[in-house]
């Protein structure tokens, strides 16, 4: 499989009890895909993620997640993710398992897994309580001694990110601001992109990477896929909605008409968007 | 303009001041972000800005209201993977100065922003700590810039996210603290603020410097470059 729709490539390469890591710092967050994993029930995943954000504040509030691997549970700018806290605070919708790391932890456990190597080394770690709460190893280097932290690779069932365009081929082009989508991708057993367009050729923008076709299971075309998110040099990031969230989510019953009006029952991004146009139910 | 300046614009340019000429500044969003772009903007056009989403050298006109905002990655002179950020950057030693923030700080600049309560069951789950960990000790130079209530200065932490052997000042809305013999010690009184203030706000016995000098209001120059990075308005 390479273009498929999104919906398609969800049902056939996620699923239940899955490690899934939906990738994207800040920028390129692959919203459609995580709307399509709520819309089609998905239980029990384990969820990968830096920064979870909304997309994942979403994931966990409608129960798809049985774990959380992460380093930094905010609404960048915003405040809380209320739906995660009602998770931790008081199990609600279900008991949420945490493994929590720093960033550095993270992308050094991406990067292995990339590698397919067990572990990610970094000079992190140090001092604190983190280190007993989570999974780190002390290792010393074989050739100075000096102690070092380990952290055991992410080696995900399915990677998810949101990319820019594509061509014909399946080659996946994304530029701006990277995070740590190229790893998480190569560190996944089956990786699914979804991207704003499909083009005939990938002509060259500075600072673009390109994932070759073969490393990709599915490319799904989702324009305005990052929504709240932003595209650069597509569309920027809609402010306003992140602060709209922490209104929203606050409340679990408006947190589930929200999600039941723009999620459950739209069929894709298309429709989603149209909903957002549309009045948001009291 | 008017010269009257709320508790936050003190605690930014009382922080952008400490930041020399050519310092590279690992920084985060909200008040670091603002020290800092202020700094580049008045008296340190050569601080070079590197943002956690790996871009190293930005310089926005106006204040970014996200860590990943497009026109970070538009004015940098290099933007790189977040595991490059991480690894060769921060690890790599080229990190002068790195701002931290939190919920909790006690007397060792040691910091909370993970829960409030126990971690199994936390009567406030906080974000965490992101690149903080790393950042406490990967860089020289720790600034922490954090409102001053007893509620934040505490005689324990819930949770010691990050370390504070690196920490060298403590910028609040109340003064400046700075680690004598390895405990945090008020260094100085904004304007208007008092040493009652400070004692009631910090849940230590608060150590003092004898004289306690009084920090330099803003200047109107310093207002202005201030004022004028935040017209897209940061919330």
């Amino acid at each position: 499989m390479t273009e498929a729709l999104l919906s398609d490539a969800v049902r056939e390469l996620v699923r239940d009890g899955d490690t899934v890591a939906l990738e994207g710092f800040t920028h390129l967050i692959p919203h459609a895909a995580g709307h399509e994993l709520v819309r089609q029930g998905k239980r029990e995943l384990t969820l990968v993620r830096m920064t979870p954000d909304v997309i994942y504040d979403q994931l966990i509030g409608m129960g798809c997640a049985r774990k959380l691997v992460f380093s930094w549970g905010g609404n960048p700018g915003v405040g809380s993710l209320h739906r995660l806290r009602d998770a931790v605070e008081h199990g609600w919708p279900g008991r949420l398992e945490l493994e929590e790391h720093s960033h550095a932890g993270m992308a050094a456990a991406y990067a292995a897994g990339a590698a397919h190597l067990p572990f990610g080394v970094l000079r992190g770690y140090r001092g604190g309580d983190l280190p007993a709460r989570t999974r780190v190893a002390t290792i010393a280097c074989p050739f100075t001694g000096e102690e070092l932290a380990a952290v055991p690779a992410h080696r995900p069932d399915v990677g998810i990110v949101h990319a820019q365009r594509a061509d014909r081929k399946g080659n996946v082009q994304l530029w701006g601001i990277l995070g740590v989508q190229k790893e998480a991708l190569l560190a996944s057993a089956r990786a699914i992109v979804t991207v704003e367009e499909i083009v005939d050729v990938l002509e060259p923008r500075p600072g673009a990477i390109v994932l070759p076709s073969w490393v990709v299971d599915a490319v799904c075309v989702a324009p305005r896929g990052a929504h709240p998110s932003y595209a650069h040099g597509y569309y920027d990031r809609d402010n306003d909605f992140y602060l709209a969230w922490d209104t929203i989510s606050r409340d679990r019953d408006r947190f589930a008409a929200w999600m039941r009006h723009h999620v459950l029952e739209t069929a894709d991004i298309t429709e989603y968007h149209e909903s957002l146009r549309e009045a948001v139910p009291a | 303009m008017s010269t009257a300046y709320a508790p936050d614009e003190m605690m930014a340019v009382e922080a952008s001041r400490r930041l020399a000429d050519g310092t590279v500044c690992f920084v985060g969003i909200g008040l670091p972000s603002l020290a800092a772009n202020l700094a580049r903007r008045t008296h340190a056009p050569g601080c070079v800005l590197v943002y956690e989403s790996g871009t190293i050298g930005s310089k926005p006109d106006e204040l970014p209201l996200s860590i990943g905002d497009g026109e970070l990655a538009d004015t940098a002179d290099a933007v790189v993977s977040v595991p490059e950020v991480f690894a060769y950057w921060l690890q790599g030693g080229r990190i002068d100065v790195g701002f931290l923030g939190a919920a909790q700080i006690d007397r060792h600049g040691n910091l909370n922003s993970t829960v409030i309560g126990s971690y199994e069951q936390p009567g406030v789950r906080l974000p965490g700590g992101g690149g903080a960990p790393e950042i406490a000790t990967n860089v020289r130079d720790v600034f922490v810039m954090l409102r001053h209530t007893s509620r934040a200065f505490v005689s324990a932490l819930d949770f010691t996210t990050s370390v504070g052997d690196n920490v060298r000042v403590v910028v609040t809305d109340i003064g400046i603290l700075e680690p004598v013999d390895g405990e945090l010690t008020l260094v100085a009184l904004h304007p208007g603020a008092t040493l009652e203030q400070a004692r009631a706000a910090t849940g230590w016995e608060l150590r003092v410097a004898d004289p306690l000098p009084e920090t330099e209001p803003p200047t109107p120059a310093e207002l202005r470059a201030l004022r004028a990075l935040r017209t897209k308005g940061s919330g």
